[in-house]
């Protein structure tokens, strides 16, 4: 039996300070393991916080726990946000987070569900994760499990592949109202913006077309995300996507909006309008830690 | 010449292979309420149907979508349901080979890939839906279990097999009739080859529809005083490499024959095992290396050198060695 961990309700406030260590977890751990990706997982801070400290009902001491809601992280390579959530809330040790990405860690690069427990998918090559997502939406509907939800956190550049698209349609076919997708909509992909690589606009409108609800959202804004779950679950006709607008590096001044950090660490290499390499870690953590200077003295050490 | 739970040859029926897979999935449906089936557009010619008129609150239909069809798949696996997918092998696997990797094998979730319409026996098609690599695929891929059934009744047996295994598995059907050799008595289990016709002088491995071709072959040479043991060996992965082993101590030659690529198929399967555990030369008869083309089976088996007679030849070329 599971203990609903989010029962107790925490304050936009306290949850803004709580995404704020998670901030600093993915900044130390990235740093630690020497490669990663940077910018999405910062940029998801605060979605990943809203989702595991107020609208998920979920059970970190008993991952498994039946009657909990599902999370899929559709695109694999932002786990470092997730890893740092998960600790964040107890599924394991925060020391272990500095093994991301090392021989035999259970935080392997990009996620995997026999690994650690409270991982619902392996993904990593993009597009997959709503299809399984789809999947468990319509299991629990045909098991009659009416209060439990589905969410897929999607990368907006991920919306390039065609397994997406095919998995929207379906969940429009099924009427998966217990599905609601988040797209991180933060303009960036490896090789440049989305709108110059494969360019999504109108993304509003391709949803719709498809049979979607679709909310846009402040993704930076802890208590838009908690409301915009809070209508998406109120919605009975239609699967939901909620195209939340994220800076990409969020909470790092010399990060954001910068799509070279996209797939890399800090402490990495030197790059324009950026610390040298060896002091990124610890001006991004100082910056974190004062709240971009809004904090003095007793933070700061 | 010694035979193992077979139908006499001149009582030899034929039935497509993938009919079985049919029969066997409602038997499956019947036994466990957690059996789903999912298809994408291909419902008659893949055999789902019966279970989709048995069973529709537990079928699926993704629509032309191969890569949707493995990972919602996926998905239904981890919330207890036990699906099976059914599309042509040259589309699943071969479209969406990486979801299966990803969202079925390394997730480790108990989906059953049924590939139909595989290898020569497509015919008419031509090559793009002769899917003739999916074997080899499948088999490099870790956690998948991979079994090419030689007949319609053992098709039902393995798909009930699987039903009731808890590993991901590949189930490889083909699309026009073949000679239902087997009979209800006759044994299956995943993992194990039978020996359907003993001998001494040489080794025959086979399965799919190449079986009832070794089968015939053998029967023939038996005539012409050559003892040929048959090995059907439907489970190419994990392969059964004891009861290979002991036939092969014995006539110390082999001959694998599959309607599949040879690279990478059951006779690279063979190859490697026995390279590893008793070198000998192994000869493969098999697609080398080539497309297939438009054709009625019996001429593509003919140009691919899959016959009785060709089986024959190489025997005797082999033992006149």
């Amino acid at each position: 039996m599971g203990k609903n961990f989010t029962e107790n309700k925490r304050s936009i406030e306290d949850l803004e300070l709580t995404a704020v260590e998670i901030r600093k977890s993915i900044i130390t751990m990235l740093e630690a393991a020497g490669s990663g990706h940077s910018a999405g997982p910062l940029g998801l801070s605060d979605i990943l916080t809203a989702l595991y400290f107020d609208i998920m009902k979920h059970d970190p001491k008993n991952p498994d726990w039946d009657g909990r809601d599902y999370f899929f992280l559709s695109n694999g390579h932002c786990v470092p946000v997730q890893y740092a959530t998960m600790a964040e809330a107890g599924y394991f040790d925060k020391k272990e987070l500095k093994t991301l990405r090392k021989f035999k860690s259970r935080l392997q690069g990009h996620p995997e569900r026999e690994q650690l427990p409270g991982l619902e998918n392996t993904s990593g090559p993009l597009g997959s994760g709503l299809s399984q997502a789809c999947g468990v939406a319509l299991s629990l509907q045909m098991q009659k499990k009416s209060h439990q939800w589905v969410y897929c956190m999607m990368g907006d550049g991920e919306l390039n592949e065609g397994n997406i698209w095919e998995a929207a349609m379906f969940a429009n076919k099924y009427r998966l109202h217990n599905l609601i997708a988040f797209v991180d909509r933060n303009n960036i992909q490896i090789d440049g913006t989305t709108e110059h690589v494969m360019p999504l606009e109108d993304l509003r409108a391709k949803w719709e077309a498809f049979g979607w609800h679709v909310i846009d959202i402040d993704g930076n804004d802890i208590e838009a995300v908690i409301d915009a779950a809070a209508m998406a679950r109120a919605i009975v006709e239609k699967p939901i996507v909620i195209i939340a607008h994220t800076i990409p590096g969020k909470g790092v001044d010399f990060m954001e909006f910068d799509y070279h950090w996209h797939g890399m660490p800090v402490g990495l290499k030197d790059v324009a309008g950026a610390p040298p390499k060896n002091e990124q870690a610890k001006v991004a953590l100082k910056e974190l830690r004062t709240l971009a200077g809004k904090i003095k003295n007793e933070h700061e050490n | 010449m010694k035979q193992l739970h077979l139908i006499p040859h001149k009582e030899w029926k034929s039935e497509p292979i993938r009919k079985g897979f049919g029969q066997g999935l409602v038997q499956a449906g019947e036994q466990n309420e957690n059996i789903v089936a999912l298809c994408a557009d291909l419902t008659e010619s893949t055999q789902i149907e019966p279970f989709a008129t048995a069973f529709p609150e537990r079928f699926i239909e993704v629509g032309i979508a191969e890569q949707n069809l493995v990972t919602v798949a996926s998905g239904m696996a981890k919330m207890g349901y036990v699906p099976f997918t059914a599309s042509y092998a040259a589309f699943s696997p071969g479209r969406n080979w990486e979801q299966i990797k990803t969202t079925v094998a390394l997730n480790n979730q108990p989906v059953k890939i049924v590939g139909a319409h595989a290898g020569l026996f497509t015919g008419p098609d031509g090559a793009t839906h002769q899917m003739l690599e999916d074997v080899a695929l499948m088999r490099a891929m870790p956690n998948m279990v991979v079994i090419v059934p030689g007949d319609s009744e053992e098709a039902r047996k393995a798909t009930l097999a699987i039903a009731e295994d808890p590993r991901p598995a590949y189930l490889r059907l083909a699309r026009d009739g073949s000679p239902v050799m087997t009979t209800e008595k006759t044994p299956f289990e995943i993992g194990k080859a039978y020996v359907y016709s003993h001998g001494s002088d040489v080794t025959i491995i086979s399965n799919g529809t190449t079986t009832s071709v070794a089968v015939d072959a053998a029967e023939r040479l038996f005539k012409d005083g050559i003892d040929a043991e048959v090995i059907h060996c439907p489970t190419v992965k994990p392969l059964d490499g004891a009861t290979i082993l002991s036939s092969v101590k014995k006539t110390k030659k082999v001959i694998v024959i599959e309607e599949a690529q040879v690279a990478g198929g059951l006779g690279g399967a063979v190859a490697e095992f026995l390279s590893e555990h008793h070198p000998v030369p192994v000869i493969r008869m098999g697609v080398k290396d080539r497309y297939g083309q438009s054709g009625t089976p019996e001429e593509l088996f003919k140009e691919y050198g899959l016959t009785a007679e060709h089986l024959m030849m190489q025997v005797h070329d082999l033992l006149d060695k």
